[in-house]
């Protein structure tokens, strides 16, 4: 195997402002491909994967474990280790391409413009040191010439400002001494405390119970609005895209199998892997007797990609695609049938019509019976 | 926190009495009597009377808990120390008088005690900064052609027997060579507190050099799990340099572990560094264990080894105990 490097070398300077266009939204992500090379073979984490994010929005990025959520989002801050992963394509920040870019001026983005919250905050706040100290540490690093004064008094402010009762005192204190809830907004102090531009929240409610995820996603809603904000929210709940996502990009085996606004996402999917999520979300105001359910098998192997649609072994509706289309040849995201912002990775013709016809009176009998109704009266 | 470093001393006072009572124990109990060579070492034939009366003298002829009562009472106000027909005046803190040499124990052991503490703290310094330092450097290069080179470099030291580096290191850094002319142990009451110093010095690298590759492989091993914490990933996502990352999160996480294993590390070599006392030629704790052991046995100097290794291993371990509490905020010391 060759051991060519994807990455052009460094980024001059001179080029990166070039590249910057008033016109494109604030995160561009092109082609994007990550892979790491293992004993075992090459992980294809990512493949392929286009998307966009403009300030001010929020983009949901949903997917199983595995799906390449976490990956793609981690390289958009070039977190990833260059010696173990192999990116190519581009992801313009602001107009300026970042893959490749050296180390130092990758950290002069990393927790200023482009900052990220993690999943359970117990393990990626450090143990031992006070979470004053690991704040004021975020805001010194992006603002050399604050003093320590300066820097505990923003770390206080952001704290009071997350909704954590009496910071002036809890800044002293170390994270075990937070409940979950208030650990998790320690760390989305920590995230906004240098007013990034793009927010990237990689399941930032996943350990955390109902109530406190429904006051965590408002402080975000509410944070995006005072700062205006770009916001990448990757979860697996679909709940919380409901509630937050602008657009909704949803990810299988490492490619992007269906992306658009999230509203059209949610009532018109178009691809058999988004109605299986649908399908497997509970649902407390439906019939109780109406089963969650499960897609079937697992996903396929990184190391061994199927050539044709990586879904094809799962998906029940193979077979009203002709031939062996769905098993030899990987669909291209494309517009379907409800206009060109609503893209899909799927062989099936009309897929709208079955997932009227027989997904959603399995999961929605009574919004499969209103649609049904409502398209008999508009014909 | 209080009320626990008070339980924990009292329970460590505990085990140092256990320890040594085991020890009291095994020589009263064992196969020969205390008193035989004292008996022999008279120059008159030792006779079953003469055994009989020298541990009458002494007070072997009494139940252990009876003898080990009057030790520790010497050791706490001091005694009279009876041996065959000679008495001498054994001032507090009393581990009794020597069979051999009949010179007080507590004299020698106030001498002996200074090179062992020495070497232990040598040899720590050498093996903490370059074993860490070789564990830190291999975990942040993990994978690469560096971390292979230093890994099995270390386990090529390791593999090679203690007594032999010695040896080996003695043979060539001082007999055939010039590079430590002076090795073995000077006393600092010798007024030359620099050729103290240069003569302990091989002992200490070679004591360093032997214990580091336990301490680079554990180190870089508590460093690649650290560094493969989600902690970790959060400090680089601040955009904190390597460096950064690398000692003030990453190292400051590892440390913890490696702080309780040379806790207890550094108790056990206070306890005695014995070849390296042995082949350098330093009138340490260790040797002079290794030869009170070897007949005739001297038990005063026996019990007092062994004691003062249990004082210094428990003492060690309340340490690491408490550093603990202090190193890591999480651990509630109640």
């Amino acid at each position: 195997m060759s051991e060519t490097n994807p990455h052009p070398t460094e980024a001059k300077p001179g080029q990166a402002a070039a590249a910057s266009s008033a016109g494109e939204p604030y995160l561009v992500v092109d082609d994007l491909t990550v892979r790491f090379p293992t004993a075992d073979g090459l992980v294809q984490a990512v493949s392929n994967l286009s998307y966009s994010v403009e300030l001010g929005k929020t983009l949901g990025i949903v997917g199983e474990s595995g799906s390449g959520k976490s990956v793609s989002s981690m390289a958009v801050l070039g977190l990833h280790d260059e010696r173990s992963a192999q990116i190519s394509g581009s992801i313009r920040v602001d107009g300026k391409d970042i893959v490749g870019l050296s180390d130092a001026h990758m950290r002069q983005m990393r927790g200023n413009t482009v900052a990220m919250i993690f999943q359970d905050a117990l393990a990626a706040l450090h143990p031992f040191y006070r979470v004053g100290a690991q704040l004021t540490e975020a805001y010194r690093i992006h603002h050399p010439s604050a003093s320590k004064k300066e820097a505990r008094r923003r770390a206080v402010e952001m704290l009071d400002r997350v909704g954590i009762p009496e910071p002036q005192s809890r800044v002293d204190d170390f994270p075990h001494q937070f409940s979950g809830g208030m650990r998790q907004r320690v760390m989305i102090a920590m995230g906004l405390i240098n007013d990034p531009s793009l927010l990237i929240a990689d399941e930032p409610t996943t350990a955390l119970d109902v109530t406190v995820q429904a006051q965590i996603l408002d402080l975000l809603q509410d944070l995006q609005r005072e700062f205006n904000s770009a916001i990448i929210m990757i979860t697996h709940d679909l709940g919380v895209i409901a509630e937050m996502a602008d657009d909704v990009l949803v990810m299988y085996s490492g490619r992007a199998v269906e992306y658009g606004p999230c509203k059209e996402i949610l009532t018109h999917p178009e691809m058999p892997y988004t109605w299986g999520l649908l399908s497997s979300v509970p649902d407390v105001s439906s019939d109780i007797n109406a089963r969650m359910i499960p897609i079937p098998g697992t996903p396929p192997s990184l190391l061994h990609p199927p050539t044709g649609c990586a879904f094809e072994a799962r998906c029940n509706h193979s077979d009203k695609v002709g031939g062996d289309l769905c098993a030899t040849t990987l669909p291209d995201m494309r517009p379907g049938g409800r206009g060109q912002t609503h893209l899909k990775r799927c062989h099936l013709p009309d897929p709208d019509a079955i997932f009227l016809s027989e997904v959603l009176p399995q999961i929605a009998p009574d919004l499969a019976a209103s649609a049904s109704n409502q398209s008999s009266e508009e014909s | 926190m209080f009320g626990y470093v008070v339980r924990r001393l009292m329970s460590s006072v505990l085990v140092i009495l256990l320890a040594s009572f085991a020890v009291f124990a095994i020589f009263y109990l064992g196969p020969s009597s205390p008193a035989q060579p004292v008996c022999e070492g008279s120059g008159r034939a030792c006779t079953p009377e003469r055994l009989a009366n020298i541990e009458k003298s002494m007070g072997l002829d009494k139940p252990v808990l009876e003898a080990y009562g009057t030790y520790m009472k010497g050791v706490v106000v001091g005694r009279d120390v009876v041996i065959g027909a000679a008495e001498y005046d054994c001032g507090a803190p009393c581990f009794g008088v020597s069979y051999g040499t009949r010179a007080q124990v507590t004299d020698e052991l106030k001498e002996r005690i200074v090179p062992t503490i020495l070497i232990a703290i040598g040899g720590s310094l050498v093996f903490l900064t370059v074993g860490v330092g070789i564990g830190i450097a291999a975990a942040a290069r993990r994978g690469t052609i560096g971390d292979r080179v230093m890994v099995s470099g270390s386990l090529l030291v390791s593999s090679v027997p203690y007594y032999l580096l010695c040896l080996l290191a003695w043979l060539y850094l001082t007999l055939k060579t010039d590079i430590f002319p002076t090795t073995g142990y000077f006393p600092l009451s010798d007024g030359d507190p620099f050729k103290t110093f240069t003569g302990l010095l091989l002992p200490c690298l070679v004591l360093g050099v032997a214990s580091s590759p336990v301490y680079a492989r554990y180190s870089r091993g508590q460093m690649v799990d650290t560094l493969g914490d989600d902690f970790i990933r959060t400090a680089k996502a601040k955009g904190l340099r390597g460096r950064t990352v690398l000692f003030k999160h990453a190292l400051r996480a590892a440390i913890v572990p490696i702080v309780t294993i040379f806790g207890l590390d550094f108790g056990t070599l206070l306890a005695g560094t014995i070849f390296t006392e042995k082949i350098f030629d330093v009138q340490g704790i260790g040797v002079w264990g290794l030869d009170a052991i070897r007949p005739p046995q001297d038990l005063p100097i026996l019990t007092v080894t062994v004691l003062i290794g249990a004082v210094f291993i428990v003492v060690s371990n309340l340490i690491v105990d408490l550093v603990y509490g202090v190193l890591d905020p999480r651990v509630r010391l109640g």
